[in-house]
């Protein structure tokens, strides 16, 4: 059990700073997931935890141990590689217990663990077999169990379920979050995939070019994003973003500049019965995409194109619609990015676009 | 099919099989065969003596020493070259820039004719001029003979094929390192893994594909030494650094006993053929990891 502690971390390789000024609490026992796009500094940040990459400034703290000098071996963290990183010429047995042998683990005790370990995980009968001999999600095991064998305070998963197959993936995700629930230590997790991080993690942390964009609870994320990188990135589809100056006839009433304005696929109305009150857009879908239970349209308005998500609703076969989005489902952003609070539109039914209520 | 079809492929293959066939297998059976006579090279007749030119060679003390020479030659060789060229991997593979020069420099003897490299190493190893005795002149050690005494001759010869092999094993040895991904070197530093630890319980099993492959290669070379002995030491002083190959050209060409020297061949032959059969049947039965 652990908290693990950021303070002012930052990183650069050569003359490139990939993560400046970096702070993250990461709380004792919790699933925290580091998500965000390839070359955000996610997988830098969980590699100077694990001690495998230095830290060019800032301190690290491990519960209440500073750990800036601390060899890898010695922090206490137990990492599972995206390529599983198994030894070749070790049995799976000798993959699980090498870390226990560089313990002095006594002999008939290191027996004990390994053999609790592989019933967890159902290894036990290819405990004498070589990795190269085991599937895609068998090697995955061995690499848990080999981190798990060290009953370290942190775990530490750099995008362990990359490399299996879609319908192992979500078997896998399912056995890491009861697994987390049954030990209860904290897993740090990083991930390219904000679905995984939205399944997964009780704390997301999103990153984008070395910076943290916003670190909440998963539902906070979605329902609450404090920024467009964050409403952008979570979501599928993700957030439609608008630009102000293309919504003719908009009028917002708000303390800051409002220069973005936002809704989720899945909130946007299609060809409402009722009058409601909010943003109508008018339209001409482009595409249609059936998954079932949802259907998903993609919509080429004045404003620009936009999704709209349906649920359970027959799909829709009209060329042009109109779609309502009502007051409070809408967000607003500042030039910056930033979002903005407390922000409204002016009149009770709205005309944008072009479109007429 | 018509007959074109069939018979394109053995045309296809044909002037490599002839070129292979006249120049390979025929002389292996040619000498198989004279190992078997008493011949001169010029008279008209050969006489069958069996056997007999085997039991000659093994009970000959010279052919005894010929054979120790080789073996303690081709022991020193190997294992020089292979357990130096690992430690040089080793340090080069940490990839800073020097490194590469470094590589270059080292590389270089194997691209040098060997001839070149004999009459180098001859000066080098001159007791009177050379400058070997020079540097070890200069740490206050006395003179070696180096080449010209048979307490040293051998070694001096390991000296020279170490000092060429050395460059090529460093390269195949670094590409074998290169091979092993960086993940699993954290994932032993986070098994709180020794380097010591590390190196012979992870690295040296995974290159063992590799060691096997420069050990054998390096004997297979080191058994059929000849350029730098006919060059340096003519087998001297007092037989001291004759081998197999030189053996077998002085009884060949300058003494013209041929069946003779084709039964000491054969020998050659089944010693290079074991090490060959040892290689491949362990090759197949070898851990290659991934």
């Amino acid at each position: 059990m652990a908290r693990i502690l950021l303070k002012g971390i930052s990183k650069t390789f050569k003359d490139e700073t990939v993560i400046q000024d970096l702070n993250l609490e990461i709380k004792d026992g919790s699933f925290t997931v580091l998500v965000g796009p390839s070359g955000c500094g996610k997988s830098t940040t969980l590699r100077m935890v694990a001690g495998l990459e230095k830290q060019s400034g800032g301190e690290i703290w491990i519960d209440d141990t500073c750990v800036n000098d601390t060899p890898p071996g010695m922090r206490d963290v137990a990492m599972v590689f995206q390529n599983y990183a198994l030894y070749p010429t070790m049995t799976v047995r000798g993959n699980i217990e090498f870390g226990l042998k560089n313990r002095g683990v006594p002999r008939n005790e290191r027996d004990q663990l390994v053999k609790d370990i592989s019933e967890i995980v159902g290894l036990a009968p290819f405990l004498d077999k070589k990795p190269q001999s085991l599937s895609g999600g068998q090697r995955q095991r061995v690499a848990l169990a080999r981190a798990m064998v060290k009953k370290p305070k942190v775990f530490i998963l750099d995008e362990p379920l990359s490399n299996l197959d879609a319908k192992l993936r979500n078997q896998m995700r399912t056995e890491l979050i009861q697994l987390h629930k049954r030990l209860g230590t904290t897993f740090v997790y990083v991930t390219h995939d904000q679905v995984e991080a939205m399944s997964m993690g009780d704390e997301i942390v999103v990153m984008n070019k070395g910076a943290i964009q916003q670190a909440d609870s998963p539902m906070k994320l979605y329902q609450d994003p404090a920024n467009l990188f964050t409403a952008q990135f979570i979501g599928t589809p993700a957030m439609n973003i608008m630009n102000l100056q293309d919504m003719k006839g908009l009028d917002i009433r708000s303390d800051r500049p409002v220069g973005h304005v936002g809704f989720r696929p899945e909130q946007g109305i299609l060809n409402p019965d009722r009058p409601v009150e909010g943003l109508v857009l008018k339209g001409e879908i482009v595409t249609r995409e059936s998954l079932g239970a949802e259907n998903i349209y993609q919509i080429r308005s004045e404003a620009g194109m936009f999704f709209v998500k349906t649920f359970l609703k027959p799909l829709e076969s009209a060329d042009t619609v109109q779609v309502a989005i009502p007051h409070d489902q809408l967000y607003y952003f500042g030039k910056d990015g930033g979002r903005v609070y407390g922000a409204g539109l002016q009149e009770r039914l709205l005309v944008a676009g072009g479109a007429v209520v | 099919m018509t007959l074109w079809h069939k018979l394109r492929p053995y045309g296809m293959v044909a002037p490599s099989i002839i070129i292979f066939s006249l120049f390979f297998i025929y002389p292996i059976f040619y000498m198989m065969y004279l190992s078997l006579f008493d011949w001169n090279f010029i008279s008209p007749t050969k006489t069958f003596v069996g056997i007999q030119n085997f039991v000659d060679l093994l009970s000959e003390p010279e052919f005894r020493q010929v054979l120790s020479n080789t073996t303690v030659y081709t022991v020193l060789t190997v294992a020089l070259t292979t357990g130096l060229s690992l430690l040089l991997a080793l340090w080069l593979n940490r990839g800073h820039f020097l490194y590469g020069i470094v590589q270059g420099a080292i590389f270089s003897p194997h691209i040098i004719s060997l001839v070149s490299i004999s009459l180098l190493w001859s000066w080098l190893m001159d007791p009177e001029y050379g400058l070997l005795n020079w540097v070890i002149g200069l740490f206050g050690f006395g003179k070696l003979q180096w080449l010209s005494h048979p307490s040293t001759s051998l070694i001096s010869l390991v000296i020279v094929a170490v000092w060429k092999g050395i460059g090529y094993n460093t390269l195949v040895f670094i590409a074998g390192l290169q091979s092993i991904p960086a993940d699993i070197y954290e994932a032993a530093s986070l098994d709180r893994s020794k380097p010591w630890t590390t190196f012979t319980k992870l690295i040296l099993p995974m290159l063992s594909p590799t060691i096997f492959f420069l050990v054998i290669i390096n004997m297979i070379g080191s058994f059929q030494v000849f350029e730098t002995i006919a060059i340096m030491t003519q087998g001297g002083p007092v037989n001291s650094t004759n081998t197999l190959v030189y053996y077998i050209y002085e009884y060949g060409f300058r003494f013209f006993k041929i069946g003779y020297a084709s039964a000491a061949g054969v020998i050659l032959l089944v010693i290079v053929g074991i090490l060959t059969l040892v290689y491949f049947k362990l090759l197949s039965n070898r851990v290659h990891y991934r």
